[in-house]
């Protein structure tokens, strides 16, 4: 299969029908609709469901539904959209029901605005639906690893009965880039062992998300957390980037991730020791990875479109080891290389130590930058 | 090796076209291109832009402060981007629908009556790609043949017919600018 030129949006729809998609339901909304337009015609094309719901209430519960089947089923959104399906996404959670969540997020709070953001990092990465659960989340960066992470979260999300979700942001899904689709999966025939197929008598099977039994809601949350482990085992996914010889180590996910790559090389080519580490797996987050990068570098500049919820990811392992500072712009802004090369040079030309919190501090240095 | 070209007009000009044509041609040069619409509030208001990057290596930001070339399709577009085309590089202005002079002088400023020379060729839609003709005629930032085949790829959705008369006004605007 030859590179083709793809928009992001309809490239990971593309992508999910080719990893055997039997179900869509959604609702639209601005940066994620062409996703949901597009599966519009190529769902009944190929004689699969595809259902424009009445709202995401009403599109995450019909994904409840239809992935207690045992078939492959997604959903996708924008933040505001994500935000309401969130009760679904516990329950889901709690029932042990593989599916999975395109979030093409748009900057927040409230209705917010229509622009590229990383705002729902904490909302996706650390809950957002009501008790102990985690989802398995991806970030890509470029609209191939859209391709290529919606293509394999399905198998993610069935082998451990979990949520998978991808991260991405607003520029993703509107970007066209080349990418080169997987080949078209056969949809898969035989059904799950846990699946609910409407027999009764001993042939009964009973999905739920309700305990009544506090003794036996404690067994589903510890069993839960331990499958977690495994997770945290076997599915953590970073990248990096001239990290070899690095003395500051740049850390950004996603488009922010992919921007801070132009930056880096920038630095690079006028002599300063900096690298960049990208977390693909947002959940499980690539702690090691980190860990080791702070025993390398001076300093660690962590990058994000929102106040720095990453941040706090990095700086749980970094602790006080090594300096850490943070950079973002928020609601829709997208920065521009020259402003994290910015960041790169005052760092490499010497900071002083501080015990002030590194959004603390970004947040005076962009007194200077936003009135606000 | 890396260029990037931000394309800014009213909705309707073809800016967004003339963007795909450049990502296409540039796949079929084997390199790496990003295309990165405007899809905002400001697109429904009437105008839109987009930003093409095209480079030999993985691209990072699909977005950059000071791009090599702008093409300024009306006056508001001139007014928010001359500021921002990278030192030594190209600000194409299309005058049918801007009544300023361009006052960077560290620039290229290639100056196209697209309107007019695209009415000489019968229509006036093909502006566009008259400006494309003419900015890469100067900039070369990619090869004629791919752009050819990349208008050939765009077009090829119901408008295989305006195939040719688009070739054509790619070439009238090589041709004008090289007698400027």
């Amino acid at each position: 299969m030859a590179r083709e030129l793809w928009k992001g949006n309809e490239a990971f729809a593309e992508a999910a029908v080719r990893a055997g998609l039997q179900a869509y339901f959604g609702y639209p909304i601005t940066p994620q609709t062409e996703a949901l337009e597009y599966l519009s015609a190529r769902m009944p094309e190929l004689g699969r469901a595809f259902l424009q719901a009445e709202s995401e209430l009403g599109a995450i519960n019909m994904v409840y539904g239809a992935a207690c089947t045992g078939a492959r089923v997604m959903t996708s959104t924008s933040s505001p959209g994500t935000s309401l399906m969130m009760e679904g996404l516990s329950y889901i959670a709690a029932t042990e029901v593989p599916m999975v969540l395109v979030d093409v997020v748009r900057g927040g709070p409230g209705l917010g605005t229509i622009q590229p953001s990383q705002g729902d990092y904490n909302q996706i990465v650390h809950g957002g639906g009501h008790g102990d659960y985690h989802c398995i989340v991806l970030a890509p960066s470029t609209v191939q690893e859209a391709v290529d992470q919606v293509y394999e979260i399905f198998d993610l999300a069935e082998k451990y009965r979990s949520i998978g979700v991808i991260l991405l942001d607003g520029t993703i899904g509107q970007m066209i880039e080349p990418a080169e689709m997987p080949p078209m999966r056969e949809i898969r025939k035989e059904i799950p062992e846990w699946a609910v197929r409407g027999g009764t008598g001993s042939n009964k099977r009973v999905l739920t998300s309700v305990h009544l039994v506090p003794e036996d809601m404690e067994v589903l949350d510890l069993r839960l957390i331990k499958k977690w482990q495994e997770v945290e085992k076997n599915e953590v996914r970073f990248t990096e980037y001239y990290m070899d010889d690095a003395k500051i180590a740049v850390v950004g996910f996603g488009t922010a991730g992919r921007i801070a790559l132009s930056a880096v090389r920038t630095a690079r080519a006028l002599g300063i020791p900096v690298g960049l580490i990208r977390p693909i797996s947002l959940s499980p987050f690539p702690y090691q990875a980190i860990k080791e990068a702070a025993a390398q570098v001076d300093h660690i500049l962590v990058v994000e479109m929102n106040s720095g919820m990453m941040l706090e990811d990095v700086m749980k392992v970094v602790k006080d080891s090594t300096n850490v500072e943070f950079y973002g712009r928020m609601g829709g802004i997208m920065p521009f290389p020259d402003e994290i090369l910015s960041e790169i040079q005052r760092i490499a030309s010497g900071t002083t130590p501080s015990d002030i919190h590194p959004r603390d501090r970004w947040l005076k240095r962009m007194e200077s930058v936003v009135d606000f | 090796m890396q260029n990037e070209t931000v394309i800014a007009g009213f909705g309707g000009q073809g800016v967004l076209f003339l963007g795909k044509v450049m990502a296409y041609a540039a796949l079929f040069e084997d390199l790496k291109v990003t295309w990165f619409p405007s899809y905002g509030p400001e697109m429904r208001g009437g105008t839109a832009n987009c930003t093409v990057v095209i480079s030999d290596e993985e691209i990072g930001s699909p977005q950059v402060k000071n791009p090599k070339a702008i093409v300024v399709m009306n006056r508001p577009s001139l007014d928010k981007y001359e500021h921002m085309v990278a030192p030594g590089g190209y600000l194409v202005i299309n005058t049918s629908m801007v009544n300023r002079k361009a006052t960077r002088t560290d620039i290229h400023v290639l100056e196209i009556p697209s309107v007019e020379l695209a009415e000489e060729l019968g229509d006036k839609r093909l502006a566009n790609t008259i400006i494309l003709g003419a900015l890469n005629e100067k900039a070369k930032f990619l090869k004629k043949e791919s752009l050819l085949k990349g208008l050939e790829e765009s077009l090829s959705h119901g408008k295989k017919d305006l195939l040719e008369i688009n070739k054509k006004a790619m070439e009238k605007g090589a041709a004008y600018i090289t007698t400027q």
